[in-house]
């Protein structure tokens, strides 16, 4: 018997995006506020797990063409890279430093170096959950 | 220079195995012989200088540790340097023509240059680590000769054996050198005995003499120990011939012999030797007249002698000391020669047992003329050309004169020495006898053996010749040996010089002279009588041989062990944990308790309604997980924990910490359950109540003990937290207001980095389990 699940996949339409927006917001807000990398990765984890949840392995994995452990190392690769950076201007390893700068659109804006290892826990943190939620999953 | 010999055996054996493989046609012994033959002639060109003054070597080696390769040369060095190369060489010689050319010549030169690399450097070294790796090093070398013929179950066995026994020995003496080191303050022989007084007026005195006696005893084969001898005759003969009767196992002798000084004159140290030394005598003597075998006999004679010499360095007067000297010297001359004279009986005729020897007199005259001379010089028979004779009326002289020594203890035992001696001396008499006249006299069984025998090869006569040949030089013209190799050794034993001479006749009316007669005729007569009374050994010995002993305690620490392993290994995971949980709760709670621990500071912050149910809500759900049977439920439950506690972080305004873990915990609770779906239902508990109880209380204790150290800690700030700082900096230095984000990510990102570090193998981990099969390929 097919099941019918119009209602599960029209909310998840709407609902994935607030998610996702969510998320962006706690991983963007992580330096003022409440948040940061660790939970925007798995709030971002969390709305694809959604996806996946209402349409199957097969849909998702058309729209997401990258391999989560490739995000693994990717991540992994962005945080060690910034620790390394530091060098550049002869600073002990994973020194961080900020800023105000005036950008084009945005005006004056607070930039810091922290959020660059930041995204390298993010991208960590989404490729870890859904690595291991999915392997679990497709293991029957 | 004598650095350098000490180690040239060694050197040298590195070359053995090349000239094995290379030149074949030559017996590679011919190399081998040029070496101990060197360092013999270096060493009697030392002695003129030695006998006026003795020579300190000196080479730093580890300085800072105070190990260095220091050589000290006396007349007690030089006479035992002497024996090692001596009989080196003529064991070299002999062992030309007794192992063939197809047995494995490379190995057995390398073992025996190692063994005498490390003899000679056992007596030269003034150092007491670099004795102890010497000494350590001959029972390696040892235990490699005892083997070498590694496919017999039996030559295995006694290289074990006398591997457990002398480096069990090793170890103690170690331990009661680095011990006399610790007091006196240096690691010098030399030192340690010009500061005899500190160690003998030590109230550990009784510990550090008894830990360096056993390794003494062990090596020498004193009584207990005595049992590793017998079995390492499964050595071919010309090893037996050196190390086992006249090298290794009086490097216990030399080390007594060498800290003489040290400990003499305490009665503690004339106990024990001497009772030790003259109850080896006996026991040792007693059970060779049992033997069938030629070596055996020979190995119990060793231990008899053995324990004589050991004996007379206890006695410690000056005669008795010469005594011990003087029969050093002998029993090395003897006892090579009659090792040697019981291995050609060997090639000859195949067998060594006596029960199928017998009238070989007539085939071998030769080889049974050598063996007069070391039997009956063993026996210590009074003529003129026996050196063992001489030696032996000294012993006699000196337990006789033991009583005209002041002290208590001398003056209560002195009676009793002199007739122990002699007992021990007729059963030495009567073994001596039943190895001369069993193998040569008597009816002849060529049915028994395995070929016609007739005398060896003039080369393999030549090495016991000389032995023999010296028996009677040192007999008849004891006094250049007297001069220089005897005296400038008591010297060094006595630390004065001793007024000795050597007579082969003390005239009539004197105790040894009655004392050796006794033993003569009583000897003979125990001899003559002996199918009477030979049952004796159903009784005595019976089941209390040392031998016996030895493979009780062996199989006994190998059983109980395996016991011991089986009883804790139990391959139970939850076992482990009970012992592990278990442990941690009982060391903690005693420190808790022995060191007054406990804290508690009432004046903390009070709690608020709220908080006290979501922390009742949560106790409730972890207690209830131990009854719930359902494991879906027990998950469920689990979360509930889980919620509870990010609730307590919202109260306690923790909110990142508070998302972090609401999101952790619902990803868990889905983890699990997608586990736990396709596992069976959770069985009812196997376990006894005796385990379950067990359970509680170790789980209880361990709750209890994190309780307690959860309050103490609580209860006693002793520091000002560092948070303060991270709160005034955090925005200055971080740039950010959030401080738990700055602290993760800036002040210790590290951490973080290595956090997420563990996430990633976490994942390839599981990805790693679930998706590749065993090969490793992806599924």
């Amino acid at each position: 018997m097919r099941t019918n699940d119009l209602i599960l996949k029209t909310t998840t339409n709407i609902i994935v995006f607030i998610i996702l927006a969510f998320s962006f917001k706690l991983f963007l807000a992580g330096h003022n506020m409440p948040g940061g990398g660790f939970i925007g990765g798995l709030m971002t984890a969390g709305a694809i797990i959604l996806m996946y949840l209402t349409y199957g392995l097969g849909p998702i994995k058309k729209v997401i063409r990258v391999p989560f452990t490739f995000l693994i190392a990717l991540g992994l690769a962005i945080a060690v890279a910034t620790g390394l950076g530091s060098f550049i201007f002869e600073q002990p390893f994973l020194s961080q430093t900020d800023g105000y700068f005036y950008l084009p659109i945005l005006g004056k804006t607070h930039l810091a170096t922290a959020v660059l290892f930041d995204i390298g826990v993010y991208l960590t943190v989404i490729g870890v959950t859904m690595t291991i939620i999915l392997s679990i999953a497709e293991d029957q | 220079m004598l650095h350098f010999l000490i180690i040239a055996p060694l050197l040298i054996a590195i070359l053995a195995p090349f000239l094995y493989k290379k030149l074949k046609s030559v017996h590679t012994g011919w190399f081998v012989l040029v070496v101990p033959l060197f360092i013999f002639i270096y060493l009697l060109s030392l002695i003129r200088t030695v006998i006026h003054k003795p020579l300190l070597l000196q080479l730093n080696w580890m300085p800072s540790l105070g190990i260095n390769y220091d050589l000290y040369v006396d007349g007690l060095s030089i006479l035992f340097g002497l024996l090692i190369s001596g009989i080196g060489t003529l064991v070299v010689f002999y062992s030309i023509y007794y192992l063939h050319k197809t047995e494995k010549l490379g190995h057995f030169y390398v073992y025996l240059l190692m063994f005498m690399s490390a003899m000679l450097g056992v007596v030269f070294s003034d150092n007491i680590f670099v004795f102890y790796m010497f000494w350590e090093f001959t029972s390696l070398s040892s235990f490699l000769l005892i083997g070498f013929w590694n496919h017999r179950h039996k030559s295995r066995y006694g290289a074990q054996k006398s591997m457990l026994i002398t480096v069990f020995g090793g170890l103690s003496m170690l331990a009661g050198l680095i011990w006399m080191s610790l007091e006196v303050g240096s690691s010098s022989i030399r030192v340690l005995i010009q500061n005899s007084e500190i160690i003998t007026n030590s109230p550990y005195f009784m510990p550090m003499l008894l830990l360096v006696l056993l390794g003494a005893f062990t090596k020498s084969a004193q009584f207990p120990f005595h049992t590793w001898l017998p079995d390492a005759m499964e050595a071919p003969t010309p090893v037996s011939a050196y190390l086992h009767s006249a090298t290794m196992v009086k490097a216990g002798i030399y080390l007594v012999a060498r800290l003489s000084l040290l400990f003499a004159g305490t009665d503690e140290f004339f106990l024990i030797v001497s009772g030790f030394g003259l109850l080896t005598l006996c026991w040792g003597s007693y059970m060779a007249v049992k033997q069938t075998d030629l070596k055996g006999i020979l190995a119990y004679s060793t231990i008899s002698q053995l324990g004589m010499i050991m004996a007379m360095l206890g006695f410690g007067t000056g005669i008795a000391v010469f005594a011990a000297i003087f029969h050093i010297l002998n029993h090395a001359t003897f006892k090579g020669s009659l090792f040697m004279v019981a291995g050609i009986v060997d090639h000859e005729t195949g067998t060594r047992d006596i029960r199928r020897l017998g009238g070989l007199y007539t085939l071998m005259p030769i080889t049974a003329t050598l063996a007069i001379f070391g039997v009956f010089s063993m026996a210590g028979i009074p003529l003129p050309i026996m050196n063992g004779f001489l030696s032996k009326e000294m012993f006699f002289d000196a337990a006789v004169d033991l009583r005209l020594e002041s002290g208590s203890i001398y003056q209560m035992v002195a009676p009793f020495f002199p007739i122990i001696a002699v007992i021990g001396s007729i059963f030495t008499f009567v073994y001596s006898m039943i190895l001369f006249f069993k193998t040569f006299t008597g009816k002849l069984q060529l049915s028994k053996l395995e070929r016609k025998p007739h005398d060896p090869p003039i080369g393999m006569l030549i090495s016991p010749a000389v032995l023999v040949v010296l028996i009677v030089v040192i007999a008849l013209f004891p006094g250049p040996f007297n001069k220089y190799l005897l005296t400038p050794a008591v010297t060094a034993v006595m630390g004065e010089v001793p007024h000795t001479k050597i007579y082969f006749w003390h005239g009539f009316y004197n105790a040894p002279l009655f004392m050796s007669l006794i033993v003569l005729f009583t000897g003979t007569l125990l001899y003559l009588t002996r199918d009477k009374w030979l049952h004796v050994y159903n009784r005595l010995p019976g089941r209390w041989s040392m031998n016996k002993t030895y493979d009780y305690v062996v199989n006994g620490i190998f059983k109980g062990s395996t016991v011991l392993t089986n009883s804790y290994m139990t391959g139970s995971l939850r076992s482990y944990f009970r012992i592990i949980v278990g442990f941690i709760a009982i060391i903690g709670l005693y420190t808790m308790y022995s060191s007054n621990g406990f804290a508690l500071n009432i004046n903390s912050t009070p709690f608020s309604l709220p908080e006290f149910l979501v922390a009742l809500t949560m106790a409730v759900a972890a207690i209830s997980i131990i009854f719930v049977h359902n494991r879906i439920a027990a998950i469920l439950i689990l979360g509930v924990v889980g919620y509870g506690l990010s609730l307590l972080f919202v109260f306690y305004s923790a909110p990142d910490l508070a998302l972090t873990q609401l999101i952790v915990e619902t990803v868990t609770v889905g983890l699990f359950l997608l586990c736990f779906y396709h596992l069976p239902e959770l069985k009812r508990d196997k376990e006894t109540s005796g385990n379950k109880l067990f359970n509680l209380v170790v789980s209880v204790g361990f709750g209890v003990l994190i309780t307690l150290i959860g309050i103490s800690s609580h209860s006693s700030k002793w520091f000002k937290p560092i948070s303060d700082y991270f709160l005034e900096n955090s925005y200055e230095l971080g740039g950010g207001n959030n401080v738990v984000n700055v602290i993760l990510v800036d002040m210790r990102g590290l951490d973080t980095m290595l956090e997420i570090c563990v996430l990633g193998i976490a994942a390839l981990g599981i990805l790693a389990m679930i998706k590749y099969n065993r090969k490793g390929d992806l599924e």
